[in-house]
């Protein structure tokens, strides 16, 4: 007991003292699934918008495989990346493994299903509930999508937020192409891993704290952005 | 000056859902002036007439044939349909018909005058930095018909407008759709309500089942329908 309130205390040392360990650790972790949230939703968000709106051959068996990658496992997503990105892989050339930009890259592939399959579900939601009326105005197309896209652009923060959520908590794919090290691929989920197995529960307790804190304050905004878009204004 | 692309004639317009005649061979010609009300019970294929003559939906067969040369975009855009729960945008008043003036190509000038007499018309001036979360229902129909007559269009579709609306509101809401035919624009009205037909109609369509079974003046359909039906609709009796 004695030991785990020392833990704690030191824990609360660190933070406050805004110890350079920590803060190095935490920064690449909010730099590396910032970054890759960023680009996930360039890609995803208008993709899932797309597909909401368009009708295809193919279009709900596009759906499922979109939903279900969003159960990709980690730690396999780690090991495709790594896969590729090794000597032996086709992009070995890039010396990119064991490098935030491969951390980066395994976590487009972990985000990007996620913010399609959400940002789909919304804007079809909406699309539902708009489209008579756009097409009565004379909307159609791109400038439909937009349209919809700005009208649900709360619950699409959700989805962002949601992916931040996802990314800056996994740490299968990290460890496996970003191989944990100091001062250069060292995540938030890492280094608790790592620091739990050495019995050093103080830095592993403080960056907890903070996943924990970031974790409530995503949650938190999820919530406000959600009460923003309760549903369409009609009479129904 | 009356519409350029009435009056409408439909020819055999037959509309299939899942196999399904919704719409069972329609044939009808619709005047150029006034009101012309489709007056039914509850399935008859009112609101389905109303879609397919205004495009939201595609006709199984038949024909829909507008007066004049005109393209199908080119009707489109002479148009303008209420919906009996209109749906409006995350925005106030005013950037509703805004929204709904620029997707239709007005700019400057042209479009803010739309917007004052838009605004004027359905008495919504006091409110128009009002944000369309906060309105009643009659408000957001007022909107809506705000939106609508914003375009100038030539001829609006209404899908039951005030069916989930107070009598109060009802009253402010005819006054506005009859101040519109009166400036020359023509109205095609879903309403099941006899007395609102009875207030706003100066022809009046009567369907069931999918079919036309009456179209006549107001008056006369009112005083003597024809058929059983509608002389049960008009009484307000179920019919079997």
């Amino acid at each position: 007991m004695d030991e785990l309130l020392d833990s704690f205390s030191t824990a609360a040392v660190l933070i406050v003292q805004l110890d350079s360990a920590l803060v190095e650790i935490v920064g690449l972790s909010l730099r590396v699934s910032l970054v890759a949230v960023a680009i996930g939703t360039l890609v995803g968000l208008p993709l899932g918008a797309a597909i909401a709106v368009a009708r295809f051959h193919g279009r709900n068996l596009l759906i499922i495989s979109v939903n279900a990658l969003m159960g990709l496992p980690p730690v396999v997503v780690g090991l495709l990346v790594y896969l590729n990105l090794s000597n032996a892989g086709p992009f070995g050339w890039l010396n990119l493994l064991y490098t935030p930009t491969a951390m980066i890259i395994a976590q487009i592939i972990l985000v990007t299903p996620i913010i399609v399959a959400l940002s789909r579900q919304f804007v079809e939601d909406a699309n539902a509930d708009y489209d008579e009326e756009l097409r009565s105005i004379g909307v159609r197309g791109f400038a439909k999508l937009i349209t919809l896209i700005v009208e649900v652009r709360h619950s699409l923060l959700t989805v962002v937020l949601a992916a931040f959520g996802r990314a800056i908590a996994e740490v299968g794919a990290v460890i496996v192409v970003g191989g944990n090290i100091n001062h250069v691929t060292r995540m938030m989920t890492t280094a608790i891993a790592l620091e739990t197995s050495k019995g050093d529960l103080g830095l592993a307790l403080a960056l907890g704290l903070i996943l924990i804190l970031l974790a409530f304050s995503v949650n938190i905004m999820a919530s406000a952005l959600k009460r923003l878009d309760p549903g369409p204004i009609s009479g129904r | 000056m009356l519409p350029a692309t009435l009056p409408l004639h439909v020819r055999e317009l037959v509309f299939k859902i899942n196999g399904v005649r919704v719409l069972d061979g329609v044939n009808l010609d619709i005047p150029a002036a006034g009101c012309t009300a489709i007056l039914g019970y509850n399935g008859a294929g009112k609101s389905v007439l109303l879609r397919l003559l205004h495009g939201l939906l595609t006709p199984t067969s038949g024909a829909i044939e507008w007066s004049g040369d005109f393209k199908p975009e080119q009707v489109a855009q002479r148009q303008a349909m209420v919906f009996q729960s209109p749906v409006l945008l995350r925005r106030s008043v005013e950037a509703n018909i805004r929204y709904a003036l620029t997707k239709r190509g007005f700019k400057g000038h042209d479009r803010v005058s739309q917007i004052e007499q838009a605004l004027e018309q359905t008495n919504l001036v006091d409110i128009r930095q009002r944000h369309a979360r906060v309105l009643s229902g009659g408000e957001r129909q007022r909107v809506a018909i705000a939106r609508a007559l914003a375009v100038k269009p030539e001829v609006v579709f209404l899908d039951e407008p005030t069916a989930s609306l107070d009598p109060a509101a009802t009253i402010v809401i005819e006054n506005i759709l009859r101040g519109a035919t009166n400036g020359g624009c023509k109205l095609i009205a879903v309403t099941q309500s006899v007395g609102q037909a009875l207030r706003l109609a100066d022809d009046i369509v009567f369907m069931h089942r999918g079919k036309v079974i009456e179209h006549t003046q107001r008056d006369e359909f009112l005083k003597a329908p024809k058929s059983a039906v509608a002389r049960a609709f008009v009484e307000g009796k179920l019919y079997e």
